[in-house]
């Protein structure tokens, strides 16, 4: 395995304020799939950035095995034509394209100065069977698919522009499980045919179940390059947080027992509300002090239940009781009077307002709450930004700066900061911890166990179970769209809550 | 903090401040008399009291623009339209006689402007509430405006002769400065009062950001854009006073005509984006600046009226080019000459 394929050697890159990569190297070789591992601003992205000419490299050097002299990229059409590609997070194809189109863009196949169509769709049809995606039809518009299948889509176009290293930026955070097995073969497809790949992700049990390699990065330094079946799990956390670190169950311990918090007088009172389309009519009541966990699977109406109760979608059927006072909710704004908060589950497209400052994006929803009219002071907005700034440990080297500059998990820690900020008695946290990194998912965890225990009740949605185990007392399980059970603590474990989820299958169980 | 704020709005206003400057430099080659100004009857005449003279009405316009653009993301092409009827309410309510008007002029002034507003309103619930693209929501009344103000005057153009009628578009006497510059100027201040004094500059920037973003955390984004065009509205209502009474008379083909390009201009070459959000008022006010002083100086330079758009849109596109994100970025890479390849060969 001595087949280099990229060497990266003495990478560094600073920003305003921040060294983002400090003298790091990176190799990749051929045919393996290598795991580049690292808390948020650990420096992951902008080592990508560097490689794919997002970012310019300001020190180090950048080899391929193919040329014979260093690489530097200006943009990622100039990495894509030196045979680097990145499949991103957040699909970034044209949606209103078709999939062919989307496979071609930008070198579509050209008859007589004119574009081939049918060269092009008969192409894609072709590679799309390659990856067992025969059922796709090619002429229809991406955005007619699942976020699952457009990805695939972005890995058809990589690999048919015969891309030597594939770069798979948190490609999983909104796959479903078969989704991410079926990437996962495709990963291991590409890998036998010498392509290299690197992997950034957030999910420990899929790098031991595909990567090969492991790179450690922390705070824009190498920490270590090892072979994954030599570094236990253990260690990696350990390493990526740079201390030591009894594996993520440690947490659990140091709470204490949950109480029975389903007593006395709801909190929230929902009785047969509902939103046509999104989520059908469900009753539920949440009392102060409990964290209430939606089990369910992409789609299930997970994120529609807590919009419904929130008005994002504004509730079309039942009543909605707070503290036993009826209230009529006709926008968030209405809701925020009652003292809700709602942490969204998209932070970029529904969560941060880029451009404005940190401090800004920390007291706006105060400040909505108060009126246009009653502006807070210069003092008042310093005061409530620097203090949850420190309470949540987030790292901002300017208060003033815009949000766009800090990393995702940071970001989210300022969303978060917003809401705490508002003093809800009930906060809706929507995939709170997704796409951001295992240091900070602790403590948002152990953040939201904390404000429980001071009488919060909190509604707690994650895609990832035994995340939902080590915080949530009570969970309301969801399929196609409707609330189709509760279960208590005891009845919490995994099987249980799979079989909940998968539904028919306990039935079958218990017959 | 407070100086790293400054150094920020320093840095955005830095191009167009320089742009100016270069405007009015190459007036001081080209017509030395440029920079004098001369006192006749307690009142200051010059190229430079010209310039902001002029500009007025353009920067009234480029204040409401600014708003628009930054909380729709759209331009309201409608101004110069809704400015003439304006002026064709305050003419038609006033009336032509040479000794009296029909009604107190502050009650003509204040329909017109109320035309204004209603205008702006009519704009903001198609651009707001039905979610119509703002250049097609405003093209209705950039056609429809100017057939609206025929109908007042009854295709007529109405002269108001009294002489008092003139005081808005000229000077108050004993007082040195045109009425224009200092109409705009309290607008200005008070606009900008109202932006930070209140929390409704953030909000039209989140709204403008992230629409999204802004209704979860409870800003109704609707009102905030439907309140940036009525306001819209009424800017170009104030300005439509003053182009009539710079001519004592609503000409509803002529009043403003072409003047929303200008306006759209001047908010772009205030370095503000025209895809909304973050916005800079002052930026948007040098701009009209900047276009009137260009003007100016091409008539100073006896350059005759139909020539003029030829040498205007050469100096714009030079303008617009020097403040582009292409030119930055090559500028930049001018002088961050690589330190790569020392590195590595030493």
């Amino acid at each position: 395995m001595s087949n280099e394929l990229l060497t990266m050697r003495h990478i560094s890159k600073s920003f305003p304020g921040v060294v983002a990569l400090n003298n790091v190297d990176f190799t990749l070789r051929s045919g393996e799939i290598h795991a580049l591992m690292g808390e948020n601003g650990a420096g992951k992205s902008t080592l990508i950035k560097v490689l794919t000419g997002v970012e310019e490299l300001e020190e180090g050097e950048i080899r391929v095995s193919w040329l014979d002299h260093p690489l530097i990229n200006h943009s990622p059409q100039e990495a894509q034509l030196n045979g680097i590609s990145t499949v991103y997070q957040e699909v970034n194809l044209c949606p209103n394209l078709s999939v062919a189109e989307n496979i071609f863009i930008g070198r579509e196949p050209k008859k007589r100065g004119m574009i081939d169509w049918k060269a092009m769709n008969d192409n894609s049809r072709k590679i799309l069977r390659s990856l067992n995606l025969s059922q796709v039809d090619v002429t229809k518009s991406l955005e007619h698919y699942s976020i699952a299948i457009q990805q695939m889509v972005a890995i058809a176009r990589a690999i048919d522009i015969e891309s030597k290293i594939l770069i798979f930026d948190e490609p999983t955070s909104s796959l479903e499980e078969q989704e991410t097995e079926k990437l996962f073969q495709i990963m291991n497809q590409l890998k036998e045919k010498g392509v290299g790949i690197i992997f950034i992700t957030h999910f420990l049990e899929q790098v031991y179940e595909v990567s090969d390699r492991i790179t450690v990065l922390r705070n824009g330094e190498l920490v270590g390059e090892s072979l994954t079946k030599d570094l236990p799990r253990v260690q990696l956390v350990a390493k990526m947080l740079g201390k030591e670190f009894n594996d993520l169950a440690a947490i659990k311990k140091e709470t204490k027992e949950k109480v029975n918090h389903t007593k006395g007088v709801p909190l929230i009172d929902a009785r047969n509300l509902g939103h046509r389309g999104t989520i059908k009519p469900f009753s539920l009541q949440i009392y102060p002090g409990e964290v209430v966990g939606l089990a369910g699977l992409l789609g299930s109406g997970r994120s529609e239940l807590a919009r419904t109760i929130y008005g994002a979608d504004k509730p079309d059927s039942g009543e909605l009781f707070v503290n036993t006072k009826k209230v009529k909710i006709n926008a968030p704004i209405d809701a925020m009077k009652e003292r809700m908060g709602y942490l969204p589950e998209d932070r970029k497209e529904e969560g941060v307002i880029s451009d404005l400052s940190v401090k800004e994006n920390i007291f706006i929803a105060l400040q909505a709450r108060k009126g246009m009219l009653k502006p807070l002071s210069n003092k008042e907005q310093t005061q409530l930004a620097e203090k949850y700034i420190k309470l949540l440990n987030i790292k901002v080297a300017n208060i003033d700066s815009p949000i766009k500059q800090l990393s995702g998990g940071n970001q989210q820690k300022v969303i978060l900061a917003r809401w705490l900020s508002t003093q809800p008695d009930f906060l809706i946290l929507d995939e709170p911890t997704r796409g951001i990194d295992v240091g900070t998912k602790t403590e948002i965890q152990k953040l939201v166990l904390n404000l429980a225990e001071e009488g919060m009740a909190i509604m707690f949605i994650s895609s990832e179970i035994d995340e939902m185990i080590r915080t949530v007392s009570r969970m309301i399980v969801l399929r196609d769209r409707e609330k189709v059970g509760e279960l208590s603590e005891e009845e919490m474990t995994q099987d249980h809550i799979m079989a909940a989820i998968a539904g028919g299958e306990r039935d079958e169980e218990d017959a | 903090m407070k100086k790293t704020l400054k150094k920020i709005t320093g840095f955005q206003l830095f191009l167009p401040i320089v742009a100016l400057i270069l405007v009015l430099l190459f007036n001081m080659i080209k017509t030395p008399d440029f920079f004098k100004i001369t006192v006749l009857n307690g009142t200051l005449y010059g190229f430079m009291i010209d310039i902001i003279n002029r500009a007025s009405e353009l920067a009234i316009l480029a204040i409401g623009m600014t708003l628009v653009v930054a909380s729709s993301a759209g331009t309201d092409i409608s101004v110069g339209a809704v400015s003439a009827v304006t002026a064709a309410i305050i003419c038609y309510s006033l009336g032509p006689d040479q000794q009296n008007y029909q009604m107190p002029y502050l009650i003509g002034i204040l329909l017109g402007l109320l035309g204004g507003v209603l205008c702006g309103m009519w704009n903001g619930l198609l651009v707001a509430k039905m979610r119509i693209q703002p250049m097609v929501a405003t093209l209705i009344l950039f056609t429809a405006g100017r057939g609206i103000s025929q109908l007042i005057c009854a295709g007529q153009i109405i002269h108001v002769e009294k002489e008092s009628y003139r005081i808005l578009g000229s000077f108050i006497p004993k007082v040195p400065l045109p009425t224009p510059v200092f109409v705009a100027a309290a607008l200005a201040l008070v606009t900008w009062l109202v932006l930070k004094k209140t929390a409704l500059g953030m909000y039209i920037q989140a709204v403008g950001i992230n629409r999204r973003a802004g209704r979860l955390i409870g800003i109704n984004s609707q009102l905030i854009i439907f309140m940036t065009y009525a306001y819209c509205g009424l800017c170009s209502g104030i300005a439509g006073a003053i182009m009539s009474s710079r001519i004592a008379a609503c000409d509803a083909n002529n009043i403003g005509l072409n003047i929303e390009l200008d306006a759209i201009l001047a908010v772009a070459l205030g370095g503000n984006s025209l895809g909304g959000g973050k916005f800079s008022l002052l930026g948007s006010i040098i701009g009209a600046i900047t276009i009137q002083a260009l003007t100016t100086s091409l008539y100073a330079m006896h350059v005759t009226a139909d020539q003029l758009p030829i040498y205007k849109a050469i100096v714009v596109v030079i303008i617009v080019t020097l403040q582009s994100a292409e030119f930055r970025k090559w500028i930049s890479s001018l002088q961050g000459k690589r330190p790569v390849k020392a590195k590595v060969a030493s």
